[in-house]
């Protein structure tokens, strides 16, 4: 709960800095409505020409994309500035501030700066969402909520746990925020149900960068495609990720002596 | 001093040189530069096989060819100066550029081409490898592939020209983000990077064929690839050459006035 309150804080302090600047708001506003054009409008390029993509319906696939900007402003607002913010301390010494203050270090830097305006993102994408969950009909029940809410925060925390493990290799390598500019430019080919890749890519899009468990597996609870073995699969990866992610965290916080030590 | 001569051997070496450092930083772009291709390679591919084999004249083959021709063109005609231009005005970097006797844009073709140099080291054997994976097929022709080296030179300058012309938009103001997103966005759609040209609805094919954007990328894949005709390439080429010319009159209007609005950081 103490990690809820913090979090709560540091909303706040998010929005006094942004509030400062409103029209930020807007342009932020203008550049997701513009992402999500390109995305429907290439959308309909595509199901001009077919009828479904791999047995996805086009409604299904609307889904899909209102599930990838959800988990795009989910990472946008806090995941990315905050492990962004978190390299640059390690770079410029900055972390030992954060490291003696009374608190778990780990919750610190994971919610360190969040970037009020990317909420707008987490919006669209459930209206989105709303809008094609209504056309795909009632076949929506609580079990199909369930699985979604359940798969979504699986893919939270596995995206969470593999942009800190990267962030903490920073105690190591100063410089990798190139590896993350390769998660931004992978991430994108989520905007596609995993399904469709090549064995080679859908298998690195789904280990390597797992990017299928953020946003293909919740879609697939959503409209009913989720299989027992991928939820287990999910909630496993999710777990397992989540430990490796602290262990790392731990034994990195241990070696690190401080940016001019 | 001879421009072509004297300074743009000196400016190669150097950039060729500063460029070395940076390996790393050139391997990620690479990935950047392959991932959105291959993506939509596969979204095609997927709608060719429910089809049947086919869409709208493209097979399986075609598509592959398309996309992978679409990424080497691509990779030799991009900049990067919009992401560029707002840094160097809003830290005053711009200021001992524009010192010099020299007009930056020269600085920057030559780092374009310097870096492209260095890279295209590493985009052949990726060239190679979506061969092997996506097995395309094209009727390459000797004339067409003649015609393909006026239109991939003339291709980059309109690029260049464009982009340049775009970026210094940021003398104005410091949302270049937003502009460059919308810039990429009709790029998208009408220089033929989300689908070739010819699956996209009439009216779209219509406003892009009156618009530059399939003569920056689109014009000479389709060229190489044998898609068109005598007649279609001389009227490509003409059209290239005059939206460069075009282009190059609004870069000179927008730099005059964009120098007269600047003020380093600090004065």
């Amino acid at each position: 709960m103490n990690a809820l309150r913090l979090l709560w804080v540091f909303f706040r302090i998010g929005l006094m800095n942004e509030l400062a600047y409103r029209a930020n708001f807007y342009v932020q506003f203008f550049q997701g409505l513009l992402r999500l054009g390109v995305a429907l409008a290439s959308l309909a390029v595509v199901f001009d020409h077919a009828d479904d993509l791999n047995g996805w319906q086009p409604a299904e696939l609307v889904a899909l994309l209102g599930v990838f900007f959800l988990m795009s402003g989910v990472i946008g607002t806090l995941i990315q500035p905050s492990m962004q913010r978190f390299m640059e301390d390690v770079r410029q010494g900055t972390l030992d501030f954060v490291l003696t203050k009374p608190e778990d270090a780990q919750i610190l830097v994971s919610i360190s700066e969040v970037r009020v305006w990317r909420l707008v993102d987490v919006i669209q994408g459930v209206i989105v969402l709303l809008i094609a969950l209504w056309q795909i009909g009632g076949d929506t029940g609580w079990r199909e909520a369930g699985a979604f809410a359940l798969t979504l925060c699986c893919g939270t925390a596995i995206v969470y746990s593999f942009w800190l493990m990267l962030a903490t290799l920073s105690f190591w390598f100063v410089r990798v925020e190139n590896i993350l500019v390769i998660f931004q430019s992978l991430y994108d080919a989520g905007r596609w149900p995993i399904g469709i890749y090549p064995r080679w890519l859908r298998m690195g899009l789904t280990f390597v960068v797992p990017i299928a468990f953020a946003v293909t597996v919740p879609s697939e609870a959503l409209v009913g495609r989720l299989t027992g073995a991928t939820l287990m699969g999910a909630v496993g990866l999710a777990l397992a990720m989540l430990l490796a992610a602290r262990l790392l965290w731990r034994w990195g916080v241990k070696n690190y002596s401080g940016a001019s030590a | 001093m001879s421009l072509l001569r004297d300074v743009y051997p000196v400016l190669f070496r150097t950039d060729i040189a500063v460029q070395f450092q940076y390996r790393a930083a050139m391997i990620i772009w690479l990935i950047g530069l392959v991932i959105q291709p291959v993506v939509y390679l596969v979204v095609w591919l997927t709608v060719a096989k429910t089809q049947g084999g086919e869409v709208g004249g493209f097979t399986s083959a075609d598509f592959s060819a398309y996309y992978i021709t679409y990424m080497v063109v691509n990779h030799l005609t991009f900049t990067w100066v919009m992401f560029e231009f707002e840094y160097r005005v809003r830290s005053g970097a711009f200021s001992p550029l524009l010192l010099q006797p020299l007009h930056p844009i020269h600085r920057d073709i030559a780092t374009n081409i310097a870096y492209k140099l260095l890279t295209t080291v590493l985009v052949l054997p990726v060239t190679a490898l979506l061969i092997w994976a996506f097995s395309p097929r094209a009727e390459l022709q000797l004339w067409a592939l003649l015609a393909f080296v006026p239109s991939l030179i003339l291709a980059f300058l309109l690029r260049f020209f464009i982009e340049w012309a775009l970026a210094l938009a940021a003398f104005w103001t410091t949302r270049v983000d937003a502009i460059n997103q919308v810039f990429f966005a009709v790029m998208l759609f009408l220089a033929g990077r989300m689908a070739p040209l010819s699956l996209m609805p009439d009216w779209v094919q219509t406003i892009a064929y009156w618009s530059p954007f399939p003569w920056m990328v689109a014009f000479p894949v389709d060229l190489l690839l044998g898609k068109l005709t005598w007649e279609e390439t001389v009227e490509g080429l003409v059209a290239q050459a005059v939206w460069s010319l075009l282009a190059l009159a609004l870069l000179s209007v927008v730099w005059k006035r964009g120098v007269k609005a600047y003020s380093a950081v600090g004065s």
